[in-house]
């Protein structure tokens, strides 16, 4: 998505100007996701191009109200119902380290992992300390932070199970001790 | 040095002999300080609880030192052991060891009454623990009387009531849904933030995460650990 899809949605809401799109965006994306308004008055403008926005008014200090077109409304329904379609992501640029890793078999796999694991284990702390700092009603930013830390614990469950299916792994020393290594070793 | 509350050096603990050995920990370092939070995780089986009981003092490692407050743990005797137990160290079990014949309240206000805590003083301590992890309705319930949820609340305000500087805890968010969870951890982490030094254990990298460093173990070894980044990202920078 875009913040075409952004604005389309806020101008369901009755006929606004660029500044108040602007202000309401980040609002509601609890400041996840800021704006300039260069970016608002272009997508305006590109919008208005393929006729789902047209111009309503101008304000008493100048500036441009759009409202949506039937086609703007029709986009809006469509988008609002249509599931998020994930396939697109599919290349994903762990995965594809990952992959490529075990096939060219020129780095340790497991050293990968590793040191994702480290760092998406740092970032996770960092969610959760903003997390942890966030006011309570801040529902849109708190909304925000879960999907961001859920989206970083998923990634640390999938490189353990990665780390599991590595045939490597089970060269790994175990805690349980040979026999035959344990002779020599007094309790 | 900043001064520790918990600090473990080559710490090791080895459960049976010959082909049963296991290694379930091996020459660990960890220091825990006042105001922190850290949290032990990994595999089952990796060794967490086994932490946990050392730290606790209700087991004793086969190498190592362990210090907790200061005090050699490998110098006192059994009662000054329990002595440590009841004023310096909190614990939340991985079971939840409630007395079924004490109400929630009284089950809360023991460890401070065994303490010889004032019994009127006790109980608003152990009042004011169980509000906290929103139980503040059902202080008078028994255990039988509340659900598994609850029960482990009860024995969660147990283990963090009082003034105790050493608070452990194994897998506290166990059987908890996601919001009783982020409450019990929410608690956790502000005793720390007043001063307490925290050991949380968890298989649960999501609720690891909550702690300021994060220990990871391997076959009962310490492997890595992460800290949190001396610059956190801003809201700014995780626009979606
Ligand atoms: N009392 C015991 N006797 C023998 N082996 C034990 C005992 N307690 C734990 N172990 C073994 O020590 C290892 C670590 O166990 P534990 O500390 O309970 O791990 P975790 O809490 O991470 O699941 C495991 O291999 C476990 O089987
Ligand atoms: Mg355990």
């Amino acid at each position: 998505m875009g913040i075409r899809e952004g604005l389309l949605v806020l101008l369901a809401d009755g006929p606004k100007h660029g500044y108040r799109l602007k202000g309401e965006f980040e609002e509601a994306t609890g400041q996840a996701w800021p704006l300039n308004i260069g970016q608002v008055y272009t997508t305006l403008g590109r919008l208005e191009r393929d006729g789902l926005v047209e111009l309503d008014t101008t304000d008493s200090e100048g500036r441009k109200v759009y409202r949506l077109t039937k086609a703007g409304r029709a986009e809006v329904r469509d988008w609002l119902t249509r599931p998020v379609d994930h396939r697109l992501d599919a290349r994903d640029e762990l995965s594809m380290k990952l992959l490529l890793t075990l096939f060219a078999g020129v780095a340790d796999p497991l050293a990968v992992v590793d040191t994702q694991r480290a760092a998406t284990m740092t970032a996770l702390q960092d969610l959760h300390r903003l997390k942890q700092e966030t006011d309570p009603d801040d529902l849109p930013w708190l909304l925000h932070l879960d999907r961001l830390i859920l989206r970083a614990e998923a990634e640390l469950r999938w490189l353990d199970l990665v780390e599991d299916r590595l045939p490597e792994r089970r060269r790994r020393p175990a805690a349980v001790h040979e026999p035959a290594e344990t002779e020599e070793v007094t309790g | 040095m900043t001064e520790v509350i918990l600090r473990m050096r080559r710490v090791g603990r080895t459960y049976g002999e010959g082909s049963r050995r296991v290694d379930a920990l091996v020459d660990v370092d960890l220091d825990v300080a006042p105001g922190e939070l850290v949290a032990v995780t990994g595999r089952s089986g990796s060794g967490k609880s086994t932490l946990l009981n050392l730290a606790g003092t209700l087991d004793r490692p086969t190498t190592g030192t362990i210090e907790v407050d200061g005090r050699h743990l490998g110098d006192l005797g059994p009662r000054r052991l329990a002595e440590l137990r009841r004023r310096t160290i909190g614990i939340v079990f991985q079971e939840l060891n409630l007395i079924p014949s004490l109400t929630a309240a009284e089950n809360v206000a023991l460890p401070l009454e065994l303490d010889g805590t004032d019994l009127r003083v006790a109980r608003q301590a152990a009042e004011a623990a169980l509000d906290e992890v929103g139980l503040g309705a059902m202080v008078d319930r028994y255990p039988d009387e509340l659900s598994g949820g609850e029960q482990q609340r009860v024995a969660i305000a147990r283990g963090l009531v009082g003034t105790r500087t050493l608070l452990l805890a194994d897998e506290p968010t166990g059987a908890l849904d996601e919001l009783t969870g982020e409450a019990i951890l929410r608690l956790l982490r502000s005793r720390c933030d007043a001063g307490a030094a925290g050991l949380l254990v968890t298989h649960d990298p999501g609720w690891a995460a909550w702690a300021d460093r994060v220990v990871l173990l391997r076959s009962g070894r310490i492997e890595s650990v992460t800290e949190r980044s001396a610059t956190p990202p801003t809201p700014a920078e995780l626009r979606a």
